[in-house]
Parts: structure tokens; sequence; C-alpha cells
């Protein structure tokens, strides 16, 4: 795989039940890009981000054709640990989903369950975290507080900080800002792109303008398949397909 | 599905096809005024100017509200973009008509220093690349803006053999032909801005269409 591809999916059919949800769709996610996955609800893009951290496989009845590679690694292959995927393609959901636990416990949490037991680096990899997802000077005296005594934005930043400490290489974002006001939102914004130095960022959205902000390619779908992928300047300027310029420009329906 | 943002693309569109229309009326006048040595017409040319001016303003901040509040995009922000450069373009234009006229204050008065030729023929190049500028717009039509982009070389080679011959036969040969050739000098110049606009416009509507830049690449016209 060229080194530049960190994430590649392949001839991907997905079903719930008989209803097929994606069909055929290829893409490559690039290493140290954005990539941006637009369209409108029900065409399948919160789908297909799934299926980068088997997360669609706690669905029941889910059916998937086609190879998803992490690197040069078959993620479904049998001798694949989910749970480790899941640490190295980490996700943030569209709402804001801390555990019951003190902010400082958010974090730690991962590093713990991965076996982690040494204090000391625990906390190091606390405030770097922290530091890294641009939460600590609003939680650094307040880290035994419960996490859902930050905001709706502060709390969607320690999910990313919680991805960050656990040293996941891919990070899924689901709707990141949905819940969140613009200020909220610019700082999520500010902090992918800060990010993508360092990590590969994945992001389904509806709000084309973020896509266009943020993102270094952006992908279409529609109905379950991918009309148009490529760069995020091209797309919002030129699109090639018909359907990707009806949809951006708002004439769809 | 029809969206409200189309009926403000739609006044944009109207307004820009004024401010085109301006224009060329401009041309057509400063022209007019020159031919007949007519300094109330050239006169009528620096005073309509304004309303011009004026409609750049409103043009221009049509545009901008636009972008602010939809934030276009795909051909929609092609158009938006392309109507503020057309916009400017064609502001331009009407000024250059307006050069025009204010060269018929420095020759209404004094004798014709020859029969001219070779600036109507060039004045009818400008005209018409000017008016299929407009049209490339009005239809989306690459090839009319094509057909402009062709005919600029033609404009260039006029103005320079106008620019050989009243340098060589005039100026050169009788200092006092000067003052009078300086002007057809200007004029000529000026008719070939007008050119080089109308061109620009073209490459813009190339743009607007099929989001390609021809802009000193002329090279990918042929495609």
């Amino acid at each position: 795989m060229d080194k530049n591809i960190k994430m590649k999916a392949q001839d991907i059919n997905f079903f719930y039940g008989k209803h097929q949800a994606l069909k055929n769709v290829n893409i490559d996610i690039y290493a140290n890009q954005v990539t941006a996955l637009i369209g409108p609800s029900g065409c399948g893009k919160s789908t297909f981000i799934r299926l980068f951290n088997r997360m669609n496989e706690l669905i029941p009845h889910t059916t998937l054709k086609g190879t998803v590679s992490l690197d040069d690694t078959d993620i479904n292959a049998p001798s694949i640990d989910p749970v480790q995927i899941r640490r190295r393609v980490g996700m943030v959901f569209q709402k804001p989903n801390p555990f019951p636990k003190s902010i400082f416990e958010n974090i730690s949490y991962g590093l713990k369950v991965n076996g982690i037991k040494d204090p000391d680096f625990i906390e190091e990899k606390v405030v770097k975290s922290l530091k890294r997802a641009a939460l600590w000077e609003e939680a650094k005296d307040r880290l035994n507080d419960s996490a859902f005594k930050l905001s709706g934005g502060q709390q969607q930043r320690l999910c990313i900080a919680r991805c960050l400490a656990v040293e996941s290489e891919v990070i899924l974002f689901d709707e990141p800002c949905a819940s969140l006001d613009p200020v909220s939102t610019a700082k999520i914004e500010e902090l992918i792109l800060e990010l993508k130095k360092d990590y590969t960022i994945v992001i389904v959205t509806h709000n084309m303008q973020q896509a266009a902000r943020v993102a270094d390619y952006t992908g279409f779908f529609l109905l379950g398949e991918l009309i148009e992928f490529g760069k995020t300047q091209d797309i919002f300027t030129a699109p090639k397909d018909k359907r990707t310029e009806a949809y951006i420009t708002g004439r769809f329906g | 599905m029809e969206r409200h943002f189309d009926a403000e693309l739609k006044d944009l569109n109207n307004d820009i096809l004024k401010i085109g229309t301006l224009a060329q009326e401009a041309i057509y006048k400063s022209i007019e005024s020159l031919k007949d040595r007519d300094k109330d017409r050239a006169k009528t040319v620096i005073e309509d100017d304004k309303k011009i001016d004026e409609l750049e303003l409103v043009i221009d901040e049509k545009c901008l509200d636009l972008i602010a509040r939809h934030q276009p995009m795909a051909k929609d922000l092609r158009f938006i973009t392309t109507g503020m450069k057309l916009n400017n373009e064609l502001e331009r234009i009407a000024d250059i008509a307006v050069d025009i006229a204010q060269r018929v204050f420095e020759l209404a008065d004094k004798p014709l220093l020859k029969p001219l030729v070779d600036i109507p023929r060039l004045t009818t190049i400008a005209q018409d690349m000017v008016k299929t500028a407009i049209d490339a717009f009005i239809k989306g039509d690459i090839e009319l803006a094509r057909r402009v982009l062709l005919a600029d070389p033609e404009a260039d080679k006029l103005r320079n053999s106008i620019q050989k011959e009243l340098v060589e036969e005039y100026m050169v040969k009788d200092g006092s032909a000067s003052p009078r050739a300086v002007q057809l000098l200007l004029i000529a110049r000026f008719l070939e801005r007008i050119c080089d606009h109308a061109t620009n416009i073209a490459e813009d509507i190339i743009y607007m269409v099929k989001a390609q830049v021809v802009r000193h690449h002329p090279e990918r016209l042929k495609g």
C-alpha cells in the first residue's frame, strides 16, 4: 500500500439485514490529512465511517463484504483484536460521551484498560493529552471534578483527549460539532487542523462549510454510493458530478 | 428545487446585464461623438459614467452580501465571483469610453489629420468583442467566449499598424501634426484596452461555465 495511504476501503458492500446501506464503495484515506464525508441523511456516511474501527459489528444482523485496511493490515481478519483496532482508530461521536467519572479518570481509563499501571506515566499522559486537546487551561484546576460538569464543547475535547492518550493513529469524527455552538465548533475545527500533523482524520459532517474549512479531501455519498471523491477545493468549486453539484448548492430534492 | 437564493442570483444577473448595456452604450456614444466631432454628445458620456460607477458599487455590495449570507458553492460560487470580475471589467470599459470622449474635446475644433480608416475598423472589433463577451455571459456559451479570445490578436495587430502609420507618416515627417496624431494614438490604445477587457470577460466566463482557468494559459483553449 502507498505509504501516504493510512486506511483503505475496497469494494465495500454493507447490509442491515436485507437492506443494502453501502454499494461498492472504494476510498483511500490519506495519512495526516483530513477527509470529510458529506451527503444527505441516510446516505450511508455514518455507517461507512464506523467500518474503519469495526463499530458496525456491534449492531446485530449486519453483513460486510469487502476489505478495510489499516496500513497493510486487514482489520477484519480473524486474528485481529477489535479492541486493538479501536485503540488505533479512535472515534468521537456527535454527542459527547464522557464516562461518568472525573476528568482525570476519563483519560486514564483507556491507559489502565491497556495495562498501564505506572502512576507517573499515567499522570504525564493525562496532562499531555489535555494540553494537546486544548483543554488543559480550562481543566487543570478541576481534574477531579466530574466530566459532566464540563460544557458540551469541553466534553467533546475531552473525548478527543481520550483518543490521544491511547495514541490513536486515526481519529474518526461522526458529526462532532452537531450539538455545539459556533465558538465551540471553531475550537474543535482548530483542533482538527492542529491534530492532522500527527494523526489521520476522517470526519462525517452535515455542515458543508465545515467540510470546506477543515478537509483536504471530501467524499460525497448518496443512497449508499460514493458519488464523488476528490480534493476539497475541487469538490466545492468545480464538482464533476451533477448530483454533487445539486447537493452542495442546496438544490437537492 | 427553486431556492430563494436563485431569485437573488437572477437579480445580480440583471444588474450585470445592466452595467454591460451601459458600458456598451458608453463606447457607442464616445465613438459617435468622435466621428461627428460632437462635443455635447461627448459630454453626456462623461456625465453618464457617474451612473455606471454607482451601479458598480451596488453590484459589488450585492456580491459580497451573497457570499457572506449564503456561502455559495460550486457553480453558484463561480457565478458570483465571475460577476464581481465582470462588474469591474465593464466599469473599466466605461471609463475608457470616457477617455475617448475626452479626446473629442482635443480634436473637435481642429482639422482632421487624415481620413479615419483603421480606427473605425478597430472600433468595430472592440464593440463586437464586448457584445460577444456579454452574450457569452448571458448564454453561458463557451464558444462565444472563445470567439472573443480569438479576435484579440487582430485588435493588437491593428493597433500596432495604426501606431506605426501615425508615428512614421505624421509625427516624424511633420512635427506640427503631432498634437493630433498623439490624440489618435491614444484613441487606438484605448480601443485596444477595451478589447483586452473583453478578453478578460471571456476568460472569466470560461471559468464560470467550465471551471477551467484559461487566463495566462492560451494553450488550454484548444481542449
